[in-house]
């Protein structure tokens, strides 16, 4: 069931991510069909298309929050069924379209990750990583006192400190105010600039995939409708 | 006043339950008046309640000078029970029953037979059946709420949940929290219970001992150890149900199976 990706294929040259005939249904109903495409390291691909499409269902299913009903994922050739969920799920952190923060502090929502793996995160990585998303001196805080846009860059600090390699944003400013998403928007920009991080996005903002994708993955019906750049398939 | 006109002792009792009948029938009717929606509730908890309760009453009078070991099927029927019940109102969590029905014997059958091998529960039928029914019946409480109160924590912070896994949590990392809660609001009772005694309430072992002309003293140790006891076979039911519970909730690959309204 759970073949290698490297075995089917000669070359060494494996994709990073290869998502097969990728298929997703519930009670009978078909969410997600058939949805096949590539991603190289570093890529920034957005899924775009219209509210029900079915972009949030494949991006979770990337995360393996939900289980495919047919096809799979490799990561790095190797099928992500045969990959233990949790060290999966630190591979390809998921920032989620609500904050989702835990009550405490920011500094304990950011310690979260690496602690669930029995590491220590010492208070300057904390600060440093905080500082990445604008938000220095904010360890002592109480998540309760947060804004909208504060709370998202701390989710999305706290995703960043299991040192993910690809970035999986779902709707990551749609909850948000006009100025916060600004905020948060230029935050992730500024952050896959110097990380050089691998990013897939999901949005259905079609400033936001121009400002922030190279690629788009276009949904449709629960269905690959089109994969090309940015501006081909935006201007199509 | 009743019993100088009835002399035989079952009919006068059946002249008091329809007595307290008509009174809860009352209450029926306001629930009615106030559209409250539990006039089925009421009639087959009354229903039941009678048939059950009187039934046990029969069967005790029948059985009342058997073997000890008579007590054994008896409280397993109990604990079925008790598990069946259970299962009614948390239908959404997988193996609901078999849960329910590990967390009551381990709770109950271990402290109702630990406590009659050591003597603390008189060893007769009279004494084993009725306190063993107040741990079944503590314990079916307890894990009910436990239950019911775990998943609805959980349906209502889905969004937190796959927030913690998505970050590489463990299923039982990121319940703490919801487990926890739950397991405080299944002991509350109890505890508040242990706190009140004598104070706020005399329950019925105590009240039993006293009515048949006992040391009041020892009434007083004898009721401590019953409401200990049930203490503990509470403990130790919700404290198995969860550990087995925590699981249920879960697929192999770590996916939160409970669909939240913020899921759907």
């Amino acid at each position: 069931m759970s073949e290698n990706y490297v075995s089917k294929n000669s070359s060494n040259s494996h994709p990073f991510l290869c998502v097969e005939n990728l298929g997703y249904q519930i009670d009978e109903i078909k969410l997600l069909s058939d949805i096949s495409f590539e991603i190289s390291a570093g890529e920034r691909v957005a899924i775009f298309g219209p509210s029900g499409a079915g972009k949030s269902t494949l991006i979770r299913l990337l995360n393996r929050l939900d289980e495919p009903s047919d096809g799979t994922v490799y990561l790095e050739g190797q099928d992500y069924r045969q990959i233990p969920p949790r060290k999966l799920r630190r591979r390809l952190g998921m920032v989620m379209q609500q904050p989702n923060l835990f009550p405490g502090t920011v500094g304990e929502n950011i310690r979260f990750g690496p602690q669930a793996q029995g590491k220590l995160l010492e208070d300057e990585k904390i600060e440093a990583l905080l500082s990445s998303v604008d938000l220095e001196g904010f360890a002592d805080r109480e998540v309760s006192k947060l804004s909208g846009g504060e709370a998202q860059r701390v989710n999305l600090a706290r995703t960043l400190a299991n040192q993910p390699e690809v970035l999986l944003l779902d709707e990551p400013t749609s909850s948000l105010d006009q100025d916060s998403r600004q905020e948060v928007e230029q935050t992730i920009m500024a952050i896959l600039q110097s990380r050089g991080v691998t990013c897939i996005l999901v949005s259905h903002d079609r400033d936001q995939v121009q400002r922030l994708s190279d690629r788009v993955l276009l949904l449709e019906d629960g269905r690959l409708k089109a994969d090309g750049s940015t501006r081909e398939i935006l201007n199509a | 006043m009743l019993s100088q006109w009835i002399e035989n002792q079952v009919l006068l009792g059946a002249a008091q339950a329809a007595i307290t009948l008509l009174a809860a029938l009352l209450v029926m009717v306001l629930t009615i008046r106030l559209n409250l929606g539990l006039k089925k509730d009421i009639l087959i908890g009354l229903g039941r309640g009678l048939v059950q309760i009187v039934g046990v009453g029969f069967l005790l009078t029948i059985i009342f000078s058997a073997d000890l070991w008579v007590s054994l099927p008896i409280i397993l029927a109990m604990i079925t029970a008790a598990g069946f019940i259970t299962v009614q109102r948390i239908k959404a969590i997988p193996n609901a029953l078999w849960i329910s029905l590990a967390g009551i014997t381990a709770g109950a059958g271990s402290v109702i037979l630990i406590m009659t091998l050591l003597g603390v529960i008189r060893q007769d039928l009279t004494s084993v059946i009725p306190i063993g029914s107040m741990m079944v019946y503590g314990a079916m409480n307890a894990n009910t709420l436990m239950l019911e109160r775990f998943f609805s924590e959980l349906a209502s912070h889905a969004g937190q949940v796959e927030a913690g896994l998505a970050l590489g949590a463990s299923p039982e990392q990121v319940v703490v929290p919801y487990a926890r809660r739950a397991v405080t609001a299944a002991l509350i009772p109890r505890i508040n219970g242990l706190q009140s005694l004598g104070i706020v309430w005399i329950p019925g072992a105590m009240s039993g001992m006293l009515l048949s002309g006992e040391n009041p003293a020892y009434a007083g140790f004898y009721q401590f150890v019953v409401s200990g006891s049930i203490f503990v076979t509470v403990g130790i039911t919700v404290l198995i149900s969860i550990v087995l519970v925590r699981k249920q909730v879960f697929s192999p690959a770590e996916q939160l199976l409970i669909r939240s309204e913020e899921k759907a």
